[in-house]
């Protein structure tokens, strides 16, 4: 049988999933925790608590006042030392509550009880009133808020809701793992977004390299045809939405535009599971499944970790830092971005911890574009990589636009597939930068 | 045959002739009288266009002067005073004289002062780097050392320092365009006025945090203590967001804030060496 995946492009690289047989483990409270105040796509939430207060697990302690922002619930429990500057995955220095957690106390209401509940009792407005308080947002990585997503502008509709469990990037598997163990609560957060969009098909995208998630998931599916598992091929950039959308659907999105013009909500597993918690169980996004891996980590694992932990005791989790790492990546390989502090903590966007060797970490040298149009090939959007970084290395940003480089995905598979080693990413991602500035100043 | 070239050569005079009287009329009709002054003024500007007189290149300057008829706020930081005198008498006004400016770089990061903790090895661009992240040592004000500001200059009068890793400035050359001033995304380079002499003192440091968090990067950077404010006569310093600023416009060049800095972060460019040694960094910038 021929699997589904999208037409145009992409890359294969090397899969690694390191810690797919690694069971989530719990990891301990930090004694102190600090909760960075912009977490999510839109500008920073308003911090509601103040030095000394006494906060329980659950709680809220920072309000998201914009039309896209989020709530922040305290992760942990104990006494807010202060409310001041810490730095955060980006090496800046932004706003954050920092909490001394003194034991594990949670607000009364919450059920923690691993009972399923899949009874769904809530409309359709009151799953998104009750998503939007307990602030989950995106958890693929580019944490944007999902009650946004879920409130369908007037004039259009969905309908058909996908999860995106494709997990394209090398190295993570906590999605993989959170299927696995978690599927029951999947398939019934999938049923309570789906009753929140008031659709009635919902697809699961998952890539073939995960056959046991495939299985898992249709034996607990079980027949019933409102869900749907679409084993996909292995190609990466398969979990990007526009991609997914074209692979399990076969429809276009087109440029400029969203998946909801084609009537479509794209939302990952993680996301799910955590609409689960929060409708079902009342309790807010308070900690995430992070993979913490690399091909010289001793111990590769999955973890369940509280918001606001510093990313230094993950990796203490996982067997300790490796001698001859040299590079710590927020994300995977392919996307994320390098950190420069180990003492920043974890937000709701992050996905997994990868630490690269000296040798792997280190960027090829870089000579001169051989015109193999290689970039070409692989770019999913179908751009012309090589130009857009020429345009961008000369700075005409009219041009760049025309060449539509709003429309990249920041993907990477033109960078990883050049053979001249050279840094179109980069100079995609400057245009880019530059391009949106320019659309911003324009509209004013 | 002589018929032939008969034809012929009078045909085309004719069309000769037609064409003529044409362009005559149409030259006549839509003549565009230019102010011979505007060629004067441009032919003795220094034509760099280099937009460091904030309009679109020499002859723009040129236009605007002759058209507004005045000096008024029109400097050519190319050319200086000498130029403005020049101009003067062509559209007949006296120029004001302006205190000549010149770029300095507000960081003084150095490798050995603020040593390096992360290795960044990606595109070799300030505006890039400062998006993605705070710089090899730490600094989230800092010099990146990517170089923006050399590739911006159009006098030559930058280049990169390999030993501290931050931008030079080439006293003779700067004409204090702003060209680097615009380049730098962290709005480090600073036009300010070059002093007699040449002499001029500035606080090397635009480092916004607390002071330990800015020490901590830094060995030189301003922590906001507020000595130099205290100790200044003329209330030429001002503190703000634990930053202390120089205003060049009141500075008497008494250098007696330099002494009482507790971080060396207060330069004192082109001075005569004082009896006893007071900072370790002007040998630096000197």
């Amino acid at each position: 049988m021929l699997l589904k995946t999208f037409k145009h492009g992409g890359v294969h690289p090397e899969e690694n999933k390191r810690s797919e047989k690694s069971p989530i483990r719990t990891l301990k409270l930090p004694a102190i925790a600090i909760v960075q105040l912009s977490q999510n796509v839109g500008p920073p939430s308003e911090p509601i608590v103040n030095k000394g207060d006494k906060i329980q697990v659950g709680q809220l302690i920072a309000k998201g006042k914009a039309f896209i922002s989020a709530n922040i619930h305290a992760p942990v429990s104990g006494t807010v030392t202060k409310v001041d500057d810490a730095p955060d995955i980006s090496g800046y220095r932004k706003k954050a509550i920092h909490i001394e957690v003194q034991g594990d106390e949670w607000m009364e209401g919450i059920d923690r009880t691993p009972d399923l509940k899949s009874e769904i009792g809530l409309s359709a407005q009151e799953i998104i009133q009750k998503i939007k308080e307990s602030g989950i947002v995106g958890l693929g990585g580019a944490a944007f808020p999902t009650h946004v997503k879920l409130m369908v502008p007037e004039g259009k509709k969905a309908n058909c809701l996908i999860i995106n469990a494709v997990e394209c990037e090398p190295y993570l598997t906590a999605d993989h793992r959170v299927m696995l163990e978690r599927g029951e609560e999947l398939l019934v957060g999938t049923r309570i977004l789906m009753k929140a969009l008031g659709v009635d098909k919902a697809y699961i995208g998952i890539e073939n390299n995960k056959p046991d998630a495939i299985s898992h998931l249709a034996n607990l599916l079980n027949g019933n045809n409102r869900i749907e598992v679409a084993p996909l091929k292995v190609k990466y950039p398969q979990g990007g939405e526009k991609q997914l959308i074209k692979a399990i659907i076969n429809r276009e999105v087109p440029s400029g535009k969203l998946p909801i013009d084609v009537g479509c909500v794209v939302q990952n597993v993680g996301t799910a599971v955590a609409v689960y918690e929060a409708v079902q169980k009342n309790k807010p996004l308070i900690d995430r499944v992070i993979t913490v891996t690399g091909k010289s980590v001793s111990n590769p694992s999955n973890l369940l970790v509280r918001i606001g932990t510093p990313v230094s005791m993950l990796i203490e989790e996982a067997g300790g830092f490796p001698a001859d790492a040299s590079k710590v990546i927020n994300g995977g390989p392919m996307m994320g971005k390098a950190l420069n502090n180990l003492d920043v903590p974890v937000v709701k966007g992050m996905s997994g911890v990868l630490l690269m060797p000296e040798n792997e970490a280190r960027r090829a040298p870089v000579v001169n574009c051989i015109r193999c149009a290689r970039c070409t090939t692989v770019c999913p959007m179908g751009l012309d990589p090589y130009l857009i970084a020429q345009i961008s290395e000369i700075g005409k940003e009219e041009m760049a636009e025309k060449e539509r480089v709003m429309d990249c995905i920041e993907c990477g598979s033109c960078h990883f597939t050049c053979p001249a080693g050279r840094p179109l990413l980069d100079h995609i991602r400057k245009a880019k930068s530059k391009v949106g500035f320019l659309i911003r100043t324009r509209v004013k | 045959m002589s018929s032939l070239v008969i034809y012929v050569v009078v045909s085309l005079s004719l069309m000769g002739l037609i064409s003529a009287i044409i362009l005559f009329y149409i030259a006549k009709k839509f003549n565009v009288v230019e102010d011979p002054r505007i060629d004067e003024i441009t032919a003795i500007l220094p034509a760099a266009n280099c937009g460091g007189c904030g309009f679109a290149g020499c002859r723009n300057f040129a236009e605007i002067i002759v058209k507004n008829e005045s000096l008024d706020n029109m400097f050519c930081p190319v050319g200086g005073n000498d130029l403005l005198k020049l101009i003067g008498p062509i559209i007949g006004q006296e120029a004001v004289e302006k205190d000549p400016m010149i770029a300095v770089v507000r960081c003084n990061g150095t490798y050995q002062l603020a040593p390096v903790k992360v290795d960044y090895d990606g595109l070799t661009s300030c505006y890039f780097m400062h998006a993605l992240s705070s710089g090899e040592n730490g600094c989230p004000y800092g010099c990146l050392g990517g170089g923006d500001c050399v590739i911006a200059c159009t006098f030559n009068a930058m280049y990169m320092d390999k030993e501290t890793g931050l931008p030079v400035i080439i006293e003779d050359k700067c004409v204090a365009c702003g060209a680097c001033v615009k380049a730098c995304p962290r709005k480090i380079i600073e036009l300010r006025k070059k002093g007699p002499k040449n002499r001029r003192i500035f606080i090397s440091c635009i480092n916004k945090e607390k002071g330990a968090v800015a020490k901590k990067n830094c060995e030189v950077a301003c922590i906001g203590c507020g000595k130099c404010v205290k100790e200044c006569k003329f209330e030429a310093i001002t503190l703000e967001n634990n930053l202390a600023y120089i205003n060049f416009e009141k500075c008497t060049l008494c250098r007696k804030c330099v002494a009482v800095c507790p971080t060396n972060s207060i330069l004192e460019v082109n001075f005569p060496e004082r009896k006893k040694p007071v900072t370790q960094t002007e040998a630096q910038e000197a």
